[in-house]
């Protein structure tokens, strides 16, 4: 299990959806990424995304103007 | 079990297209091209006083409705070829609708190559929209894209001839629907049948490139510059603001609200920007090149649409995009000598 981070600051979304979705697509099952945005709409989208997609969303943040998803990668 | 990917663009055809197939025992996961014109998301995004609503993406949602995988693919890049060299033409705007359509399902055939899926799912209705979705196109789509009978349009395939899906006993004939034309009624009973309340309904397209006014600024943006091609920047501030083009070498962006202004905030150091500083006001960024009198005019108009608009002077802070940055003093541009054909 590793742990990764994906710059997705000044995407608008669906972009950092794709991003992650990109990302976790090179990961393995059990590893987490740390997903940071700055369009607030991320906070909906990626979480949605991962439901979808039977990731897991360990955390969501907000930290000053900026959104952080954590998830867990689960390849179904 | 048969596989097959839909396409999902968050409307409600796609969303009954998909259900009408899943019901039939076939494994469906869905498929979201974006293309950067697309309506979802970057609006509401920007604009503040949307934010009373949740904002939601609806092909996620779609998604998640069905309860089914999707996988959005980022095709602005290989779009850009489409959009400015469409071989069959544009639609009403500057849609270039059906060689979308051919090859968005183009790029749905490569992936269920690749995936080891056996068909393709789309909304179509015949008869339903005035380029892509008529009788004598959607076989242009089917040949073109490279699908063939690989494409099912279950929302009308009983009025079209068997597909591979039905051929090989994937799906039933009964089980689909006849659709045709623009009424919007068979599709609201078959959700209502399903119990799908709070999808969305776009008017017109699904892309700002059917919306008249997203058009017109593209064009515009495509004459000043003298040349047909845009960035990604382009086409996310052709969607903010109103757009005011003085002179042929230069237009400004006006922020419209504080969310605007915010989003202009990010482009503010890569373009010459302006902003009033004696009175609140918008931030307006200038696109283009523009000499001493040029700046000049920008900030008598920056001026017109600050508190300041009815004041005699107001002090306009102006940053050039090489950085160099100088303060105005300016009376505000009166309503009169602001052209009407200025706006674009
Ligand atoms: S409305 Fe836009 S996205 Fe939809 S088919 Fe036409 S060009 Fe393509």
């Amino acid at each position: 299990m590793s742990h990764h981070q994906l710059d997705a600051r000044r995407l608008l979304c669906p972009m950092p959806v794709i991003r992650t979705q990109n990302k976790v697509n090179e990961l393995k099952p059990g590893d987490v990424l740390e997903v940071i945005c700055t369009d607030p709409g991320a906070l909906n989208d990626i979480p949605a995304w991962c439901r979808i997609n039977g990731h897991k969303v360990l955390e969501t943040k907000k930290k000053n103007n900026e959104v952080i998803v954590v998830i867990q990668v689960n390849h179904s | 079990m048969a596989k097959a990917v839909s396409l999902i663009s968050g409307g409600l055809d796609s969303l009954l297209a998909t259900r009408v197939v899943m019901d039939q025992g076939v494994h469906v996961e869905g498929i979201n091209f974006f293309t950067g014109f697309c309506v979802e998301g970057h609006t509401h995004a920007i604009r503040k006083r949307h934010e009373d609503r949740p904002k939601r993406n609806n092909a996620l949602w779609v998604a998640e409705t069905l309860g089914i995988k999707l996988h959005i693919i980022d095709i602005v890049d290989e779009y850009k070829n489409i959009l400015l060299n469409p071989k069959h033409g544009y639609g009403a705007n500057m849609n270039p609708c059906l060689d979308c359509k051919i090859f968005m399902v183009h790029k749905a055939q490569e992936w269920i190559e690749k995936n080891g899926f056996d068909f393709i799912i789309t909304g179509e209705v015949v008869g339903q929209r005035p380029m892509s979705q008529r009788k004598d196109t959607m076989p242009v789509v089917a040949r073109e894209s490279g699908a063939a009978d690989r494409l099912l349009r279950p929302l009308c395939a009983k009025n079209l001839p068997a597909t591979l899906a039905e051929r090989e006993g994937w799906i039933k004939r009964e089980a689909m629907h006849d659709f045709s034309g623009r009424n919007r009624k068979p599709q609201m009973a078959l959700a209502a049948h399903y119990g799908f309340v709070d999808y969305a309904s776009p008017a017109g397209g699904c892309c700002f490139l059917t919306d008249e006014n997203y058009s017109k600024k593209l064009v515009d943006l495509w004459q000043a510059r003298g040349k047909r091609d845009y960035e990604m920047d382009d086409i996310m501030l052709l969607k903010v603001g109103r757009h005011i083009r003085p002179r042929p070498h230069f237009k400004l962006i006006v922020g419209r609200e504080e969310g605007e202004n915010n989003f202009l905030q990010g482009y503010a150091k890569i373009y010459t920007s302006l902003k009033t500083t004696s009175h609140p006001g918008p931030l307006v960024l200038l696109d283009g090149v523009a000499n001493d009198d040029d700046l000049l005019l920008a900030a008598r108009i920056t001026a017109r649409f600050s508190q300041g608009k009815s004041a005699e002077k107001v002090i306009v802070e102006t940053r050039r995009d090489n950085g160099e940055e100088k303060i105005l003093e300016v009376a505000p541009l009166p309503p009169s000598e602001l052209k009407e054909e200025w706006h674009v």
